[in-house]
């Protein structure tokens, strides 16, 4: 049918691109207005011209860093490291489940559940409180460890699915020309299962880096922890909690992008 | 043809849960020797020869491999693998890899072959099975016989000393089942030892030694292919015949 003479439903007058950017527009235009007014009405102070100098500076000595950016690198280190950790967990506790040990199932689904269960600041509560005085962790250490152990358990669990989409006549192929389990996994398996495994892993690096947050209240010096600081010496919370907001979201942004320029490639040619 | 005994099953039983798929089976496969297992579906065809090659381990019996018992172990397992080749119905290719990527993996991982004595091999069996032309392409680029015909590469890069295969031609177009075929009794003619389990009663005729006719986890018959298609000692294998030939 002719499109002039389709009959004109709410939805296709909706997505006219002239109404529908302009409803944008309103609704964007609505937030802020509502903000604003909201930080007016109670008398707030904009300071914006503040916020530049704790992202960068120059001096001197040329292009520093400004606290929200230190705090930004810290939280990369923080989010790379216990990433990298677990996903080697996460990886040991899918082969633990997948072993077709009793023992081996029994400690990987009692982890995953004693892990799943626990709220994730209760368990950095745990790290930094209980284990930080015995095994002698800094505060750095307890909350890397809290992060790795706590999305390690989403991870072995995107591991398992993975393997488990690799159909049994690859593996018995694998064992027919005499590789072992080892071997099937390294060759066979796994370089099959990354690429179904890739979209979700993505989305717990972000969930990951987002719950870094959390360990600012044990004061690693992150970016959340550098915000809270900023504020109670400056008393700007709108700006500040603004300016972490989207460094946050730009972060995570340019990591789905990237990552989605990794899976394409990941495709298999046909 | 020497008369050696290469895979000797004694008695073999094997069940998956209440099902017994393999009941008192016993056959004794020679060097050199073609055998065509045929059989009703739900038969126990391919549960006996995934046997032969530790796919499946049997419950009861014996079961030797060139004198080797084969019993539940895995590096013994893997070390007896080595020496059976197996073709599956569906290719089972590694989809990640080249075709010359699959064809010597094996042989660098498991035999620990140089990659220059593993290609080499390769390219020889790649020429055997009439595609030396598509070793860079990934097996999705290939039709299912050329599919087939790799995976039957594959299996021979190992250089075993028995080739099972289990319905090779079942997945694949009509117009190509030949060409597998035709691969098949080229590597027959070589002297390769050979168990197939298959619905192709031409190619049973043209190389078999030995026709085994299986109902329901049973032997039924072991007869010369001669016997076995004009005057089948059983009755259930003469219908057998009757219903796959009137086609």
């Amino acid at each position: 049918m002719p499109a002039a003479n389709r009959p004109l439903t709410l939805k296709r007058v909706l997505n006219t691109p002239a109404i529908a950017i302009t409803l944008y527009a309103a609704i964007v235009g609505l937030i802020c207005f509502v903000s604003y007014t909201g930080a007016q009405n109670m008398g707030y102070n904009w300071q914006w011209y503040q916020v530049p100098k704790y992202l960068y500076r120059f001096t001197d000595d040329g292009f520093q860093a400004g606290e929200i950016l230190t705090g930004l690198w810290a939280t990369i280190v923080l989010s790379v490291s216990s990433f990298a950790l677990a996903l080697l967990l996460g990886l040991g506790v899918a082969l633990l489940r997948l072993s077709g040990l009793l023992v081996g199932k029994g400690v990987a689904v009692g982890y995953l559940e004693f892990i799943r269960n626990i709220p994730l600041l209760v368990l950095l509560y745990l790290f930094y409180y209980v284990l930080g005085p015995v095994f002698g962790l800094d505060r750095w250490t307890a909350a890397m460890l809290t992060l790795a152990v706590f999305h390690s358990a989403l991870i072995s669990e995107i591991f398992r699915a993975g393997i488990n989409s690799v159909p049994v006549g690859q593996w018995e192929a694998a064992a027919s020309i005499g590789m072992s389990r080892a071997q099937a996994y390294h060759y066979i398996i796994l370089p099959q299962s990354i690429r179904i495994m890739l979209p979700p892993l993505t989305g717990e690096v972000v969930h990951l880096i987002k719950s870094s947050a959390i360990v600012s209240v044990i004061a690693v010096a992150e970016l959340t922890t550098v915000g809270r600081n900023i504020i109670s010496d400056t008393y700007m919370s709108f700006e500040i909690w603004f300016t972490v907001a989207a460094v946050y979201l730009v972060l995570t942004l340019i990591l789905s992008f990237g990552v989605s320029a990794v899976e394409r490639r990941f495709q298999p040619e046909t | 043809m020497s008369k050696e005994p290469i895979i000797v099953a004694q008695g073999i039983g094997k069940s998956f849960g209440d099902f017994k798929a393999l009941t008192d089976v016993s056959l004794t496969v020679h060097k050199g020797e073609r055998v065509v297992v045929c059989g009703p579906s739900g038969s126990g065809k391919s549960t006996l020869i995934r046997c032969f090659n530790g796919l499946e381990n049997h419950d009861t019996g014996h079961l030797t491999i060139d004198g080797a018992e084969l019993y539940e172990d895995a590096p013994h397992i893997r070390q007896l693998r080595q020496d059976v080749g197996m073709v599956f119905q569906q290719f089972n290719l590694f989809p990640h890899l080249t075709v010359l990527e699959n064809l010597i993996i094996g042989p660098m991982k498991v035999r620990k072959l140089s990659r220059a004595q593993a290609e080499t091999t390769a390219r020889k069996y790649l020429e055997r099975v009439r595609i030396p032309e598509q070793a860079e392409k990934r097996p999705a680029q290939l039709s299912g016989g050329q599919q087939q015909r790799v995976a039957i590469a594959r299996a021979l890069c190992m250089e075993p000393r028995v080739m099972l295969f289990d319905e090779p031609t079942s997945s694949l177009d009509p117009e190509m089942i030949g060409e597998v075929l035709d691969v098949m009794v080229e590597l027959a003619q070589t002297g390769m030892t050979m168990v197939v389990v298959t619905h192709e009663m031409g190619f049973a005729r043209k190389v078999a030694d030995k026709m085994v006719f299986m109902e329901v986890g049973r032997i039924v018959e072991i007869s010369p292919p001669e016997t076995f298609f004009t005057n089948p000692a059983s009755a259930r294998a003469r219908m057998f015949l009757d219903q796959i030939l009137e086609h």
